[in-house]
């Protein structure tokens, strides 16, 4: 495939230039899907015939001169969020069955925009998991080195764009899901400011922490997406009424003279000493590039990941009652009464992280537990937001590792939750804050890519997205594509 | 905290979920761990602290009281695993 077709902006010049049409450019995607998915496996559901019928509508719409920025520009879905008519799964077996019978609003917003379908991706089962090896449907390989993990809970999505089997797709991050897997597979991705993006049709996890974002190929093709995704919904009674700058203004202004912090317990114990290279070499660029950089502080950082698991276990636990085989997904084989509805559907339909996940949700909100773990967790929640709110008063941004080390071996966590749970302890903490965050390959280590985390203000998407941009045109990490046999 | 196989019963009773004897054992040990996990919050003193329900501390926002969805029974119930006469059939509740 050319390289000029692969990114967004690479689309929209051909499309407008009439260099190939829509259905050209999908059927080519979706010839490539047919190649490399079977070893990939990062899409769930493969739209074609949608995806065709989209593209053939969309080359009317642009033949007519009444192109959007998005029209007739193939992308992919997190299968998380619900699609009209089109099998809706969050990669659980309790949904395989499940039509989503609407459109969650970031699809609706694609759908208007003219965007195609190519599909839905893998994802980690519920978005529980860091890995890509918590899917009923199997899990997703790393396009760098098939034996080796993608992260997750968006492994699908960051798979299919690194692996360039769709321009970009679509992912949420609760605790690092978007950033996490977009470090280990080689491309950018951002996470929104909590509220920023809707969640109304986005099938929720923790409730308070997710936040839908795109994942692609450059800091400009994200600040595309996210143009289109980002905005107020009434439908989503924790959307943000504030009004959508446009992201791709500020992208290229000039970042000499902003403060960038480092923070002390990001580059502590446990991080890989060539993690710790490559992340030194990037803060080596952004100096060259005129940034001033600045050490701070975050002390209740090691906090996070307690914290986060006891808010998402507890979020999740609520949630998911929701699935209870009675008014669509799995429901159990000649239930005896309804109690063993509820639980032989509930138990046949969830995997095992699922279960471990409201069990340990369901605990920490029962009677007499309540003050000790959930609501501890919301006060502590509160400590962690307060570090970067002091952060921010003396820096313009954040940047560190996204995670500790590398993508790993398959099965090489699996045994032990507690392990996967430590790969995300750079990442949530900005959830529970509720800040934006961004990663941006910056080098590899053992052949394996290496993402840096910059982390904004909150509502300074633009922000992350300059910084993000100016690295990359100075650096050529992002262009960098796995060779697949 | 260490959870004890009686425990697990419990919770996954709560949870309305059915666990096989043979995992109980599997589930406690993992439960357990988590648990530890979670106690490092322990460490600090939060007596003075507010908890946190939204992190721009936004409020629930209201609307008027007025019919803004159309009935979509049919097109929610097509995916229904059983339904009856428009409603949605589970095995008998009340003798």
């Amino acid at each position: 495939m050319p390289a000029m077709t692969t990114t967004i902006t690479g689309i929209q010049r051909g499309l407008a230039a009439g260099q190939f049409s829509s259905v050209e450019i999908t059927q080519d995607y979706l010839t490539r899907i047919g190649l490399f998915n079977d070893s990939i496996n990062c899409f769930i559901t493969i739209t074609d015939d949608l995806a065709l019928q989209q593209a053939k509508a969309a080359d009317a719409i642009i033949a007519a001169g009444n192109a959007q920025p998005l029209t007739g520009v193939p992308l992919a879905h997190k299968d998380i969020y619900c699609t009209d008519g089109i099998k809706t799964s969050c990669a659980s077996k309790i949904l395989d069955n499940f039509i989503a019978p609407y459109d969650a609003t970031v699809i609706e917003k694609f759908n208007q925009a003219g965007a195609v379908m190519l599909g839905k991706t893998n994802m980690d089962e519920f978005a529980m998991g860091s890995s890509n090896e918590n899917s009923y449907y199997g899990p997703v390989a790393n396009p760098w080195d098939f034996e080796r993990v993608p992260g997750g809970s968006s492994g699908g999505s960051a798979a299919a764009v690194a692996a360039r089997l769709t321009p970009a797709a679509t992912g949420t991050d609760t605790g690092g899901s978007i950033r996490q897997p977009a470090a280990l597979c080689g491309i950018s991705g951002i996470k929104p400011t909590y509220g920023r993006v809707s969640r109304y049709g986005m099938i929720a996890f923790g409730s308070s922490l997710d936040q839908g974002g795109p994942l692609a190929q450059s800091a400009e093709d994200c600040a595309i997406l996210l143009q289109t995704m980002a905005g107020f919904d009434p439908r989503d009674s924790t959307s943000i009424e504030q009004p959508v700058p446009d992201y791709s203004v500020q992208l290229n202004q000039d970042i000499k003279g902003l403060k960038i912090g480092l923070p002390e317990e990001y580059f502590a114990e446990g991080l890989d000493a060539d993690v710790a290279r490559v992340i030194n070499a990037a803060i080596e660029e952004y100096r060259k590039l005129g940034a001033e950089i600045v050490d701070i502080k975050l002390p209740n950082s090691g906090l996070s990941i307690p914290v986060y698991y006891v808010v998402s276990s507890a979020e999740c636990s609520s949630n998911l009652s929701r699935f209870d085989g009675v008014r669509f997904g799995h429901r159990c084989d000649n239930p005896v009464d309804l109690e063993d509805l509820y639980k032989r559907s509930r138990s046949e339909g969830f995997g095992d992280e699922v279960k471990r996940r409201i069990m340990i949700g369901t605990y920490a909100l029962s009677a007499g537990y309540y003050d000790a773990y959930y609501l501890k967790a919301q006060q502590l929640r509160r400590l962690i937001k307060q570090d970067y709110e002091k952060a921010f008063t003396a820096v313009d941004a954040i940047l560190c590792p996204v995670t500790p080390e590398i993508a790993f071996k398959q099965g090489d966590k699996t045994d032990d939750p507690v392990s996967m749970y430590l790969q995300d302890i750079y990442t949530i903490a900005l959830n529970l804050a509720g800040l934006p965050g961004m990663s941006i390959p910056a080098g590899f280590s053992q052949g394996m890519p290496v993402g840096l985390q910059l982390i904004g203000n909150y509502f300074e998407e633009s922000r992350l997205l300059n910084l993000a941009h100016q690295y990359q045109q100075v650096t050529d990490w992002h262009l960098q594509v796995p060779e697949m046999k | 905290m260490t959870l004890k196989i009686e425990d697990v019963r419990n919770i996954a009773q709560l949870a309305r979920l059915q666990m096989d004897d043979s995992s109980l054992e599997q589930y406690a040990s993992d439960l357990s761990n988590i648990l530890a996990l979670a106690e490092q919050m322990n460490a600090v003193d939060t007596s003075n602290v507010t908890p946190m329900a939204h992190p721009l501390d936004a409020t629930q926002r209201l609307r008027a009281d007025e019919v803004t969805e159309s009935d979509q029974r049919e097109k929610f119930q097509a995916i229904a695993p059983d339904v009856a006469k428009g409603f949605y059939r589970v095995p008998k509740v009340i003798d």
